[in-house]
């Protein structure tokens, strides 16, 4: 790959991201905004975020001042140089700091210096996953610390909870989580889930989740009828946007798996916002964008 | 309903948990390190009696030598609880805006002090960068840096509901007990 052409279109990737919410997410939201009653602040909420999301992308300016942690998610063929995309990926990252379509967000948590660029150890975050394809795919989320505070991790089986190591046990958990988080993590959110793995990789693996679009449908049947559970009693628990009360709590709820030792058994939950930033794109042999991903109805 | 800063204690008394309203006039931010300046006896450069403190780091750059907000959506609220009570009495506040709500503590001096938790709209940088028609100062930039300063902001109409009244009641209160009884009704059926 060029390396200044991937640095362009890694760029053009933050922008996207930080200003223009994915079509997916904005039409939930809208949806959840038409079920909210007349005059009630549930939907005054919402109608406020649907106006912040126009004016952002009229504006080309931050939807949300958090532009958060930068996870890059790329994959692509057995040639990929890893080494050459963190470079253009960290460039794309300090220039996008400068013009401002990123906060300077990484702070030294014993000195409590910012690096002014976004760049440090462990930001922006790179995930790489090599295989046999052709062409290499990169995908972004922009991820805010209001959200991410509200993560959390369950250890099974949970006694407070009554929850045992079963489906019944994973379902408490996660509904757990959404009271927890009532509209703290700027509801209404979404929830990436991994049941199983160890501490580090079910959270990693509950951030991938975020990756599916809202609409799309889990291929193992027994998460799908999870998924589609949780998404309709987390509603029913009446926390509404911000918290105000109200229907809209849960825009989506993502969940995956990943085998565990006999011994463990966590539950891991990433809380999205509704200011949920994810884009994407395809990589043409030389860097270029070929085509943009996340943009259907 | 509009109101504008500076608010009379009578004002303040008159409003109520769930209201909707919208903030003209003068608007302080202060976050974590204005909190406990004041809290631990800094004198505040700028009077705010009557006025509004506002939980937010904004992204405010200089265009032809006049700062511009670009993005100034409010931060979590929570961290400031320690001190908010004292900052309220010392500042004399009308108003705390930010988001995700707050504790018993400062519950409790929005009833004595007159003052009423504000909550914005959280995420919601640029609808409430565009209410903001002109910053008159800045205080305590070298001390804190940027995002952490006291920006002076006149604002227009900036969106907020009432989540705390100075009646000793929380919205925040209400839906978290409301959500816990259905919670454990859920979790019952399971």
């Amino acid at each position: 790959m060029n390396p200044k052409r991937l640095e362009a279109s890694l760029l053009e990737l933050v922008q996207r991201t930080s200003c223009d919410l994915p079509r997916d997410v904005e039409a939930t939201i809208l949806r959840g905004l038409r079920q909210e009653a007349k005059d009630s602040t549930a939907r005054y909420a919402l109608e406020v975020v649907r106006q912040n999301i126009e004016l952002a992308r009229k504006k080309q300016l931050p939807l949300c001042q958090d532009t958060g942690t930068i996870l890059f998610f790329v994959r692509g063929p057995k040639g990929l140089d890893a080494k050459l995309f963190r470079r253009a990926g960290d460039a794309a990252v300090k220039h996008a700091t400068e013009v401002g379509y990123l906060r300077q967000n990484s702070v030294d948590p014993l000195t409590g210096k910012n690096s002014g660029t976004n760049l440090g150890p462990g930001s922006p975050v790179y995930h790489f996953e090599q295989g046999d394809r052709q062409s290499t795919e990169v995908r972004l989320i922009l991820k805010g610390g209001g959200c991410e505070n509200m993560g959390i991790q369950y250890s099974l089986p949970h006694g407070g909870l009554k929850a045992g190591r079963d489906l019944a046990g994973i379902e408490k958990c996660i509904l757990d989580a959404v009271f927890q988080a009532q509209g703290k993590g700027c509801a209404p959110g979404v929830l990436g889930v991994c049941i199983g793995g160890d501490r580090a990789t079910g959270y990693a693996h509950s951030k991938e989740q975020l990756l599916r679009t809202l609409d799309d449908k889990n291929p193992d049947r027994v998460l799908a009828q999870l998924e589609a559970r949780v998404m309709k009693k987390a509603n029913e628990l009446g926390i509404g946007p911000m918290g105000f009360g109200g229907k809209t709590t849960l825009l989506g709820c993502k969940i995956g798996m990943l085998n565990r030792l006999p011994a463990s058994y966590f539950v891991s939950i990433s809380y999205m916002c509704w200011a949920f930033r994810r884009r994407g794109c395809t990589l043409s042999g030389t860097g270029q964008v070929s085509r943009w991903l996340y943009e259907g109805a | 309903m509009i109101i504008t800063t500076p608010i009379s204690d009578e004002v303040i008394r008159s409003l109520h948990v769930g209201q909707v309203l919208e903030v003209s006039g003068s608007v302080f931010t202060g976050r974590d390190a204005v909190h406990k300046y004041i809290f631990d006896g800094g004198a505040s450069p700028v009077d705010m009696r009557g006025s509004v403190i506002y939980h937010c780091g904004p992204v405010v750059v200089k265009e032809k030598g006049v700062w511009v907000v670009k993005a100034a959506g409010p931060t979590t609220s929570i961290r400031e609880e320690p001190y908010q009570a004292e900052v309220i009495r010392r500042l004399g506040l009308r108003g705390v805006i930010g988001k995700g709500g707050m504790g018993q503590k400062t519950l409790d001096a929005c009833r004595e002090l007159g003052c009423v938790y504000m909550h914005a709209i959280g995420g919601a940088a640029q609808v409430l960068a565009d209410v903001v028609k002109e910053v008159p100062g800045v205080y305590l930039m070298e001390k804190f840096g940027s995002p952490e300063a006291i920006w002076h902001m006149r604002v227009e109409r900036f969106p907020v509901v009432i989540t705390m009244d100075a009646h000793g009641n929380s919205l925040h209160k209400e839906v978290d007990a409301a959500s816990k009884a259905k919670l454990a009704e859920l979790l019952e059926k399971i």
